[in-house]
């Protein structure tokens, strides 16, 4: 398979595989720093983006802190 | 802004402290709402307030710039308190506070469990769970409540580190719609007790202050006042107000006039 249809988001989007959370990151232009990566509900650690495949299928949120009360 | 109003003393104060952190401003302000980010950074710098809240919500993925909060707010500046506004059951909330963790600024979490959307008045069933669960995982929760005496016993049962009872629901500005409820949370908890939603304007803040409480969290009072850094001012003076005079201990309420003057000495 050269390409990999995840959900990000909540919003289906194709990325080249194979492919890590990192690569997601980078493809999306987002900074690591700024970003919390939750996979399948399950929460990415910083350090493990760059090991952590993504695989058909997937459900990725990715959230950040916004203004609020 | 120069100030000549003086801090608490500190011979009869004690600093805020929550979860083995001290604070020294007893506002607590929110980042939402505001007209812009300029406005927001001022009014919060005004407001000399130490935490600050924010939300976490999803990136979004079509803006070509998609900025969070802390573009414009520096995170080494304030202490960031990341609430879980928006959830509508303990599951979700407990959900919402470990994506905030994992940001990495601190284990503290301004638990919001929803249960209704028309006044967002808190499940206190759900916050419970919710507060349980944070607790054995480690989190230091602060849990936005209703002005019920016995859930906010409940919630320090189970290990909440400050209760937050509303003065009235959130965004409604009507000030402290209960101050004996507020009053009696307060006089029968150990934790911190901090008001959190419903303070209008400077009267409010410090009337609320004036129950004994330990602080106020506001976001809406600044946020849609005309001019939100004045706003932030005069909460600031409102909190410190407020403060210094439950230290200082009212007078008694008379149902009777008593002159200030002496009655005796009067020219014939």
């Amino acid at each position: 398979m050269r390409e990999l249809e995840i959900i990000v988001n909540g919003e289906p989007r194709r990325i080249p595989a194979p492919a890590t959370a990192a690569d997601l990151l980078t493809s999306l232009g987002l900074d690591p720093r700024t970003v919390v990566v939750e996979l399948n509900r399950v929460i990415v650690r910083r350090p493990a983006l760059s090991r952590t495949a993504l695989s058909q299928g997937d459900a990725v949120e990715l959230v950040h802190f916004v203004g609020g009360g | 802004m120069t100030t000549t109003l003086q801090q608490p003393d500190t011979a009869t104060d004690h600093p805020l402290a929550i979860g083995g952190r001290t604070f020294r401003s007893r506002l607590m302000v929110g980042t939402g709402k505001y007209r812009s980010n300029t406005d927001m950074a001022r009014a919060i710098e005004a407001s000399g307030a130490e935490i600050v809240t924010v939300a976490v919500r999803r990136v979004d993925l079509d803006r070509t710039k998609s900025e969070g909060i802390l573009y414009h707010l520096n995170p080494s500046h304030y202490f960031l308190l990341a609430n879980t506004a928006g959830c509508y059951s303990a599951a979700d909330a407990v959900r919402y506070a470990r994506l905030a963790r994992e940001a990495g600024f601190n284990d503290f979490i301004k638990l919001e469990v929803i249960g209704d959307r028309e006044t967002l008045l808190p499940d206190t069933q759900g916050l419970l769970t919710a507060t349980r669960e944070l607790v054995q995982d480690g989190f230091v929760v602060l849990a936005y409540t209703n002005d019920d005496l016995i859930t906010a016993l409940r919630l320090e049962e189970a290990g909440a580190a400050a209760v937050m009872p509303l003065a009235s629901p959130i965004g409604s500005g009507l000030g402290l719609l209960n101050p004996y409820g507020v009053r009696s949370i307060k006089s029968r908890l150990s934790v911190p007790v901090i008001v959190d939603a419903g303070v209008g304007t400077a009267s409010d803040a410090c009337l609320t202050m004036e129950q004994g409480v330990d602080g106020i969290l506001m976001n809406t009072a600044l946020a849609e006042a005309r001019d939100p850094v004045a706003m932030a001012g005069a909460m600031r003076f409102a909190v410190e107000a407020g403060r210094l005079a439950y230290l200082a201990g009212r007078m008694p309420k008379r149902e009777i006039a008593v002159p200030s003057s002496p009655e005796r000495g009067m020219v014939e």
